[in-house]
């Protein structure tokens, strides 16, 4: 037990929380100083989190096997980079990004088709919906017998985790066009591409950046997961099994680390890009 | 409901002919290869009928699949270990605990952030985050740590479900929190109405139909999360262990028939939140 370490943390802990309460009630007539603040109001909470956890780490001698302190955490990440850089590679650049692309890809041609027919429409969406909230992942042992060890059976697993979101999420997409463009469009004299170019498709734009948004987390969720059924020995979830065995939880914690950086920036990509798509959309325009 | 019937009868009968299809299709070239080695010729129909019996398929014909689920839950005692209710009930009790642990939390945070600006402001952009980092790849960690702590069994694996079903609840209810409309909240500041009296009277009547449609996907992750807290924890008993053990023999059948076995929970599970879910809006008047 060491009081100093759990006080300073503490201390820190409150100095932060004040500091927030305060820049929270404060409204900026600047807007770029308002947006500064609103980001910088989480980072604040964020960094008071990390402070609290390596100061009870010490302050309770908490033993590293159980929860290493951030500190040690990110000494294991710059001492360790190459394996990592190798994880990521096998992980998320090949089987993540090949199967979201493919399962995406898939989903959004799949559900064009499906939009087009509409006894699919009335028959096939029910059972997308259910499919959808099926526990996939479960498929992941049969993906690996099917495809083997490498990373194709991750991909696979990734493409059919990611298919139903995608084909569930457009079709209710393409049909969020209004009655009046489409008249409007009618009155054109516009043909099946024309109206599914110009109106339904930048119509359908948010719902399918939802999913996409959805898959980017089910992805890697998928591509882990899928590695504790066999795998050759190198990726993110080979890792992190391997590694719970012997007992080293820093690294499991760098490999945490890498996997929540990837997740995050995918998402972050995926939402700078519907921003842009999307900039007519009432949640981007104040 | 007419309408609906004969176009998924149709999906679903031409899943069931693919499936058929694919089981032919993937095993026949292990049957030829038996009969090249065996020096024998098969005529069509024996190839067909040959692959709907092998004991380890590359995909098991859906009646192989049907029999297995009857051998294991019917024929055989509720308590064997070998019974596919068995380990459907293990699974299913960690996944409710998990599910209603996530609620009471998902409620909790939003109703701190509803209430204070600050947790709108710091704590919302962690709690998104907190989601694209892949806790079912930490299960196994968040287990063998609190095992070694002293806590096992049913608590480790309610956890990782915790963790999945807190954020899509909390998200929908901090949206059904702030769903009233500025006029009803006025009409409350009339009355002098304190803040609990807005939120017990107005907030929470009017998030309850948000609370239903984030618990049916919170449910569904949740049980999600207990299938993967299953995989480490040496496969003892659950649909997961099903799973993990299938894949380490190569009983294919043994596998499917834990996939189906979760399909059906996962499906039973959200029925069960819609069925209260509707029927608690009609008893509040606000059935549609």
């Amino acid at each position: 037990m060491n009081l100093t370490w759990i006080f300073a943390a503490l201390t820190f802990w409150i100095a932060t929380w004040a500091i927030n309460q305060m820049l929270a009630r404060q409204q900026f007539s600047d807007k770029t100083v308002q947006t500064g603040i609103d980001v910088f109001i989480p980072i604040l909470f964020g960094a008071a989190l990390l402070v609290l956890w390596e100061g009870l780490c010490r302050g309770f001698n908490v033993p590293p096997v159980l929860l290493p302190p951030p500190s040690m955490i990110w000494e294991r990440i710059t001492n360790s980079l190459d394996i990592l850089w190798a994880d990521f590679q096998q992980t998320y650049l090949k089987a993540v990004l090949a199967g979201y692309v493919m399962g995406c890809g898939s989903g959004f041609i799949a559900a064009i088709i499906v939009d087009r027919i509409p006894f699919l429409r009335k028959g096939l969406l029910p059972v997308g919906n259910l499919v959808a909230a099926l526990p996939i992942v479960g498929m992941a042992p049969i993906m690996v017998m099917w495809f083997g060890f490498d990373w194709p059976s991750k991909a696979a697993v990734v493409v059919i985790m990611t298919f139903f979101p995608m084909l569930v999420n457009t079709v209710a997409g393409l049909a969020a066009s209004g009655h009046i463009e489409r008249d409007l469009m009618h009155t054109y004299a516009s043909n099946y591409m024309q109206r599914l170019m110009k109106l339904r498709l930048p119509a359908a734009m948010p719902f399918i950046f939802n999913a996409l948004k959805i898959n980017s987390t089910l992805a890697l969720i998928g591509a882990i997961v899928a590695e504790f059924f066999g795998t050759p020995i190198v990726g993110m979830g080979f890792r992190i099994s391997t590694e719970v065995g012997r007992m080293n939880v820093d690294m499991v914690w760098a490999e945490i680390f890498v996997a929540a950086l990837a997740g995050s920036l995918s998402y972050g990509l995926i939402a700078l890009l519907e921003r842009a798509v999307t900039f007519w959309h009432p949640s981007y325009r104040s | 409901m007419h309408d609906r019937v004969i176009p998924i009868g149709t999906v679903l009968l031409a899943i069931f002919v693919l499936w058929y299809v694919f089981t032919v299709v993937l095993n026949a070239p292990f049957e030829r290869d038996q009969a090249a080695r065996a020096d024998t010729e098969l005529s069509t129909i024996e190839l067909i009928s040959n692959t709907m019996v092998q004991k380890r398929p590359i995909l098991p014909a859906p009646h192989q699949v049907a029999v297995e689920i009857w051998e294991t839950t019917v024929e055989k005692k509720i308590t064997s270990k070998r019974s596919l209710v068995y380990h459907t009930w293990v699974t299913l009790s960690s996944t409710l605990l998990g599910f209603a642990m996530g609620t009471v939390l998902g409620i909790l945070l939003a109703v701190g952030i509803v209430h204070s600006r600050v947790l709108d402001k710091s704590l919302m952009p962690w709690i998104i985050t907190s989601q694209t980092i892949p806790i079912l790849a930490i299960a196994p960690m968040v287990i063998v740590v609190l095992n070694a702590i002293g806590i096992s069994g049913l608590l480790p694996k309610a956890v990782i479900s915790m963790y999945l079903s807190f954020f899509p609840v909390a998200v929908g209810m901090v949206k059904g929190f702030r769903s009233p409309e500025v006029m009803h909240l006025d009409l409350m500041h009339t009355y002098n109405a304190s803040r609990s009296q807005v939120f017990w009277k107005l907030r929470w009547p009017a998030s309850v139909p948000f609370l239903f449609t984030s618990m049916k996907v919170a449910v569904a992750i949740s049980l999600v999360g207990a299938i993967v807290g299953e995989l480490p924890t040496g496969a003892s008993a659950g649909l997961g262990a099903r799973l993990l053990s299938g894949s380490y023999y190569g009983q294919t059948i043994q596998i499917w028939s834990a996939l189906i076995a979760a399909s059906l929970l996962a499906a039973f599970l959200v029925m069960m939140v819609d069925i209260i879910g509707r029927s608690v809006t009609k008893r509040m008047g606000m059935a549609a």
